[in-house]
């Protein structure tokens, strides 16, 4: 008896797990299973091309991914914000200054969210740009080299949250602050002055049509509250930026709970193209501040750090009609418009409802002055006049949302854990599907441009659990590709990525591959420390400083054997890879070296600061495998004591004692 | 009443899982006639085709701006691994190369070093005694032919 209840038990088990699966075919099914197919959806033979490339957020790592789609394969690691032992990023001499800041080097930031260029509103492959959330920043990556070419400071800002979002023709990308603080020369403050003395800001980042360079264009003042994400409208929303607000409570403490007192929060609308007019009409305030700007040349490979000090500041009051408030029910997070440009999704985070706004409701509420008071001087626009409509109970903790360019929305949600598909002028829930687990942000094949790609869409999700094969306490990140082809989502394949994987975009890879760089020429270097050709291979002593002028090629050094180094010198390897091969690094590193090692691609100079500790000969070797000689590519530095009579001397292939000079 | 539990929960288990294939339109993947493997290959690598020897003149006297330009690529590019006299390095020395190979053979070998590999028999021997393949060093047609007017110099031709 007791035998067969757990028989039974075990059919009625099965019997759900096989109803779970049933349910995919339902119309409000959960969806929970793997297609059947998913197999052949995702796999990519050996040999052959992903699709998509997605460029993913890694989070905490301060670093970007990218995955090829659909495999979910990683392909690589751009480093941004954090250096990056794998490319030398952040070690050598040529990249430490891309990670300066007005705080001076940062080696570890939290990088959130991802923009790709666009022209038209369409992507154009040209460049991926990200935030630094923490000490705030912003990145520019060339999707040329998949390198982070330029890094610029966003002063008067403290938490670079509600950033890099992009309009339609990569005019701007913005940067609004998360916390609010006290500006200006006086920040020494009580923290409970909060009211009186601590504002916000949202900063216009331009950027050149040609190069991609940065520049703050202006700064909007604005009250004390804290902005958490944005999107530039299009099309006929053009010219215009929604940017989602929390704690118009002006909470200084414990904001858990002190900032969700009001049934509504804001998104914040922003008339950019009437900032411009005052702008040019000179009504910005020239307001003194440090921050860096770096940029990272492929011509002289190395990086150049400038220390800016000035920004253009608009104050609301004295520009009217510039921004405007727009009531938006608990905590909006995301703050979201679909492809035509007229409907802004707004997720109150902890709201039972998803609120959609109408731009031509926006407009005839601004024209007719349909305020519901204001708010630290500054409209606040008619909930009820701006609202197209709400979608009712669509889930628990609705966050983002993302479009197909067929009138649908996907929006994610934390608290319940699913993925939620509805229509945009119908406010209709139509497909829900479960993610594994709590959902953060999501993405869909160019969802936040005016033409999207559709086709995928993947969960990116902040609880990994019981996913994958555990690795102890620590876990991969998970992520849930599903097809959104058919009415219905489908599961079709869950990858781990790495840090935390906030925002990600995906383009075709048609667009970015072919213009991928295989090299750096080597007659385009002009870094000042290049050896262009073991002629020019030397070792010169400045005062304390050793310069060592080095090639490397399969497979050995140029020179090799060092002499004349003395304790209490600084020693800098400057070195070339003469290589003119796809894919053929050489890595460069010396015992005891406390600052890390190299990696120089074909045709680069990469240099390593090495102060030596002890008087001795130490070896150096190439660390990345090169050909079957590459065991042998190494070589020796001798360190004398300091005040040692033994001259500087260096060679490749000689086997004989130097002559020691006499006296 | 064992056996007949067992056959209803096999019975569900195939129901089930047959059921479930009804939801499989999935993504339909577009066949694209985008050739990704082939829009990659538009780079500054200058992998040439096969040279023919209809393609190379060869004349005296030398060419002395051919010479200094083949000078400077060897010194930039090919000095790391090749001595100008006959001592082997990483591949063989120069001395005399100009009279052991024709000019047809060498700029294959700079600009076509894959194919030279894979079908010249004599470049297939200095593999197995150099153990290192020669590198594209991303060199064109045109300064391959200094770079052999720059080896007839170093041979003494005048």
């Amino acid at each position: 008896m007791k035998h067969s209840f757990k028989n039974f038990l075990f059919l009625v088990l099965l019997f759900s797990a096989g109803n779970i699966l049933f349910t995919g075919c339902k119309p409000k099914g959960s969806g929970s299973a793997v297609a059947s197919d998913a197999a052949s959806k995702v796999y990519v033979a050996p040999g052959k091309y992903d699709e998509f490339y997605d460029f993913v957020s890694g989070g905490f790592s301060g670093q970007m991914a990218v995955y090829g789609i659909p495999s979910g394969r990683l392909l690589r690691v751009i480093p941004v914000f954090s250096v990056d032992p794998e490319k030398g990023y952040g070690y050598s001499e040529e990249t430490k200054p891309m990670l300066n800041t007005s705080n001076g080097f940062i080696p570890w930031d939290d990088l959130h969210h991802i923009a790709l260029s666009e022209t038209d509103g369409v992507h154009d492959g040209r460049w991926v740009f990200a935030n630094g959330n923490n000490t705030p920043r912003l990145a520019r990556i060339d999707l040329r080299t998949f390198r982070t070419a330029e890094i610029l400071e966003i002063p008067n800002s403290a938490g670079n949250h509600s950033s890099p979002f992009i309009t339609e023709n990569s005019e701007y990308i913005v940067a609004g602050t998360r916390f609010s603080i006290p500006l200006g020369d006086k920040q020494d403050v009580a923290i409970n002055s909060y009211k009186e003395n601590f504002k916000g800001t949202v900063s216009f980042i331009s950027v050149d049509k040609t190069s991609g360079n940065m520049n703050i264009a202006f700064q909007i003042l604005t009250p004390g509250i804290n902005f958490d994400l944005a999107r530039a409208g299009k099309g006929k929303s053009h010219g215009w930026f929604f940017f989602s607000c929390y704690n118009s409570e002006k909470a200084n403490t414990l904001l858990e709970v002190n900032a969700s007192q009001k049934d509504k929060d804001f998104i914040m609308c922003v008339n950019w193209k009437k900032a411009e007019e005052y702008v040019k009409a000179g009504k910005g305030i020239k307001k003194s501040v440090r921050y860096a700007h770096n940029t990272y040349s492929d011509v002289t490979h190395s990086a150049t750090s400038t220390m800016m000090n000035e920004v253009l500041m608009l104050d609301p009051k004295d520009c009217p009609d510039m921004i405007y408030f727009m009531p938006c029910p608990k905590s909006p997070h995301g703050c979201d418009t679909d492809p035509t440009g007229e409907y802004i999704v707004g997720s109150g985070k902890l709201a039972a409802t998803i609120p959609v706004f109408s731009f031509t409701k926006i407009q005839a509420a601004i024209a007719s002055k349909n305020y519901d008071g204001s708010f630290d001087g500054i409209p606040v626009l008619k909930y009820e006049a701006v609202l197209h409509g709400e979608v009712q109970k669509p889930g628990l903790g609705p966050l983002h949302t993302e479009f197909d360019g067929k009138g649908n929305a996907y929006t994610s949600f934390f608290v319940s854990s699913e993925i939620v598909k509805w229509n945009v002028e119908s406010l209709k829930v139509l497909d829900r599907v479960p993610t594994y687990y709590s959902v953060g942000h999501l993405s869909v094949a160019g969802g936040p441009t005016k033409k999207p790609w559709g086709k995928y869409l993947i969960a990116y999700n902040k609880i990994t659990k019981d996913r994958y094969l555990p690795t102890g306490p620590e876990l991969a990140q998970s992520a849930q590709l599903y097809s959104i082809d058919g009415d219905k989502m489908k599961l079709l394949l869950d990858f781990p990525t790495i840090g935390e994987p906030h925002y990600a975009e995906m383009i075709p890879a048609e667009l970015i591959a072919k213009n991928s760089l295989k090299i750096f020429k080597i007659e385009d270097n002009k870094n000042p420390y290049a050896a262009l050709g073991d002629n020019n291979t030397k070792v010169e002593r400045k005062g304390n400083e050793v310069h060592v002028y080095m090639t490397c090629i399969r497979s050995h050094f140029t020179p090799d054997n060092i002499e004349g180094v003395k304790m209490g010198d600084i020693v800098y390897f400057h070195v070339t890879n003469l290589e003119q091969d796809w894919d053929i690094p050489h890595g460069f590193a010396i015992k005891g070296a406390n600052n890390g090692e190299l990696l120089i691609m074909p045709g680069e100079t990469q240099t390593l600061k090495w102060v030596p500790e002890k008087s001795a000969v130490f070896p150096f070797y190439c660390t990345d495998f090169c050909s079957a000689l590459h065991q042998e590519m190494q070589g020796y530095i001798r360190v004398s004591p300091a005040g040692s009579n033994v001259p500087i001397s260096f060679s490749t292939g000689k086997t004989t004692p130097d002559e020691i000079p006499t006296k | 009443m064992k056996a007949s539990i067992i056959k209803m929960t096999l019975a569900l288990a195939i129901a089930s899982f047959g059921l479930f294939s009804c939801g499989n339109e999935g993504v339909n993947k577009d066949e694209k006639t985008v050739d990704l493997q082939d829009l990659t290959k538009n780079q500054p690598e200058q992998h040439g085709s096969e040279l023919k020897e209809s393609d190379i003149v060869v004349t005296n006297p030398l060419n002395a701006e051919w010479v200094k330009a083949g000078q400077a690529i060897y010194n930039l590019k090919c000095q790391s691994c090749h001595r100008l006299t006959g001592d082997k390095l990483v591949g063989p020395g120069w001395k005399d190369v100009t009279k052991r190979r024709t000019p047809l053979w060498i700029m294959n070998m700079a600009t076509n070093v894959e194919m030279m590999l894979e079908t010249d028999p004599e470049a297939q021997k200095l593999l197995e005694q150099c153990m290192v393949r020669m590198p594209n060093q991303n060199l064109n047609k045109e300064q391959a032919r200094t770079v052999v007017e720059f080896m007839r110099s170093n041979d003494g031709e005048k």
